[in-house]
């Protein structure tokens, strides 16, 4: 099995921990001068997304973690799993719950999102950073209201919720932010 | 892709690294220190198990041809020869080598002040190490009061263990309760290792601003520096620290012939027990302390590190001209 040395670490390598897929973020190497050598790490666990420090004899080797990511697109949802293709390979892929978790309200179908697998099972899902998505509901719009005080919430075809200004009606294309939940702007058809 | 070729510190990092160096030197003028040099390559190479040294074949004339050579990683054992000679106080800014050490802190080539007092003991070498860094502060605002401490002390201070007579499942249970997760790979029959894991995890973090001495190591950690006969024993060993970052280190020098053999070929029992490479001893060094080395005491300083505190820099990268990563 491919493992990795405390030497070979840096931001981004993937490695497990304690059972699951886990990525580096951070690595420090902590020496007294004439002392034991340590490599003292910060880890995102890739299945939780929570992140925990540990600390590693300088030497020790961990086993790799055989995580990839990978652009895919959107293709639907059946109730249980979301799938997705990839474009080149037209391979298919399908996301539980737990892989898809918060993003699955930012899906639409035909979006490129990034799919992370993990022994080619998806453990997680980033959808773009920018969604186009169509209001399904809100209160109606006051028009020439664009000053874009107060604001309102709307919901949007994939079922997020977002917080609109005054303006915006039923069927308008909004563009959000995913990362941070924010409206930026209306949308061209 | 563009090769970057740029230094990584500041060109103003760098005039302050000319100045730390001019105040070094004429710091050690007034006081009537000799500023000498000795070897960077060597036969012989440092037995401390802490430590892994560069080497490198030699062809030419005067060694066997491929002898292997050590790029020192303090200079030492020559300095020491020196002292024997009777060259009484010196000094050196050296250039060292130690494998395998790069980081933040970290660079495996760096600068490095060493100095030795004849007929000095620590707490006098101590005021000379504040001193020193007090003149090169220059009329930087005054650091908080220095404080010393003995080790032994500062664990129990702050982690309620007596680390001169803790053991491994103590020191175990210790870092549980600190929240260290401590790594598999720890051995059951050594206590070092674990005290060194609690002091650069749960107690060089909390040391708080300005400057701090911890002296009174371990025995067990005594590396180059006498043992103090007691309950426990102790060595006569201090180190330096500003706030948080390890400068210096400094020993009451140990000069007993038999005792220094003994301790070198320990130390490459350790080497064999961890399957690292065995270190040929210095037997010029050893003789010269047979010869008689004059009771003093030495430090060695870290100049890079001390500039990065000069300099309010938190990264050594930013202090080095062309650190390992652009070299």
């Amino acid at each position: 099995m491919a493992s990795y040395s405390t030497n070979e670490f840096k931001s981004g390598l993937k490695i497990m921990l304690d059972g699951d897929p886990c990525s580096i973020i951070e690595n420090e190497f902590v020496k007294p001068g004439k002392g034991q050598a340590f490599n003292r790490v910060k880890i995102r666990n890739l299945k939780t997304g929570r992140v925990v420090e540990r600390t590693f004899k300088s030497g020790d080797s961990v086993e790799a973690a055989d995580v990839m990511d990978q652009d895919m697109q959107y293709l639907y949802n059946d109730g249980e799993f979301w799938h997705f293709m990839d474009p080149n390979s037209f391979e298919q892929v399908s996301a539980g719950e737990s892989a898809v978790a918060d993003a699955a309200k930012w899906l639409k179908e035909q979006d490129t999102c990034l799919v992370t697998t993990w022994n080619g099972a998806p453990i997680s899902v980033t959808p773009p950073n920018f969604v186009v998505l169509a209001v399904t509901e809100t209160d109606p719009g006051v028009r020439g209201d664009t000053s874009g005080g107060g604001g309102k919430p709307a919901t949007l075809e994939t079922g997020a919720v977002v917080r609109v200004p005054l303006f915006i009606d039923v069927g308008d294309l909004l563009k959000v932010d995913t990362r941070s939940g924010e409206y930026v702007s209306r949308a061209k058809e | 892709m563009a090769v970057d070729w740029r230094p990584g510190a500041s060109l103003d990092t760098l005039r302050l690294r000319a100045r730390m160096l001019e105040g070094v030197r004429e710091f050690f003028a007034r006081r009537g220190v000799l500023e000498v040099e000795t070897p960077l390559l060597s036969v012989a190479g440092s037995t401390d198990p802490a430590l892994a040294s560069f080497h490198t074949p030699y062809q030419g004339p005067g060694l066997p041809a491929g002898q292997p050579l050590y790029l020192h990683t303090s200079p030492e054992f020559p300095m020491k020869r020196l002292l024997a000679a009777g060259s009484g106080p010196i000094y050196q800014v050296a250039r060292v080598f130690r494998d395998g050490e790069a980081g933040t802190r970290h660079n495996p080539e760096f600068s490095l002040l060493e100095w030795y007092r004849t007929g000095w003991g620590l707490e006098a070498l101590m005021d000379e190490v504040e001193a020193l860094v007090t003149v090169l502060r220059g009329d930087a605002p005054p650091l908080p009061a220095t404080r010393r401490y003995a080790y032994r002390d500062l664990f129990q201070a702050f982690l309620s263990i007596d680390p001169l007579v803790a053991t491994v499942e103590e020191l175990r249970a210790c870092c549980h309760q600190a929240g260290i997760q401590a790594p598999d790979s720890m051995p059951g029959d050594a206590v070092d290792p674990w005290l060194d894991l609690l002091l650069s995890h749960a107690i060089e973090p909390r040391l708080g601003p300005g400057l701090v001495f911890l002296y009174d190591y371990p025995a067990s950690q005594a590396a180059l520096a006498r043992v103090r006969p007691g309950e426990p024993a102790v060595a006569e060993r201090f180190e330096l620290y500003w706030d948080g970052l390890e400068l210096a280190n400094g020993f009451h020098e140990l000069g007993d012939a038999t005792e220094q053999r003994a301790r070198f070929v320990a130390d490459n029992h350790k080497r064999a027990a961890q399957g690292r490479p065995l270190m040929p001893l210095d037997e010029r060094l050893l003789a010269a302390l047979e010869q008689g080395l004059p009771d003093c005491s030495g430090v060695a300083l870290g100049l890079d590190r001390l500039l990065m505190r000069l300099a309010g820099l938190e990264r050594i990268d930013q202090v080095l001209a062309f650190a390992i990563g652009r070299a």
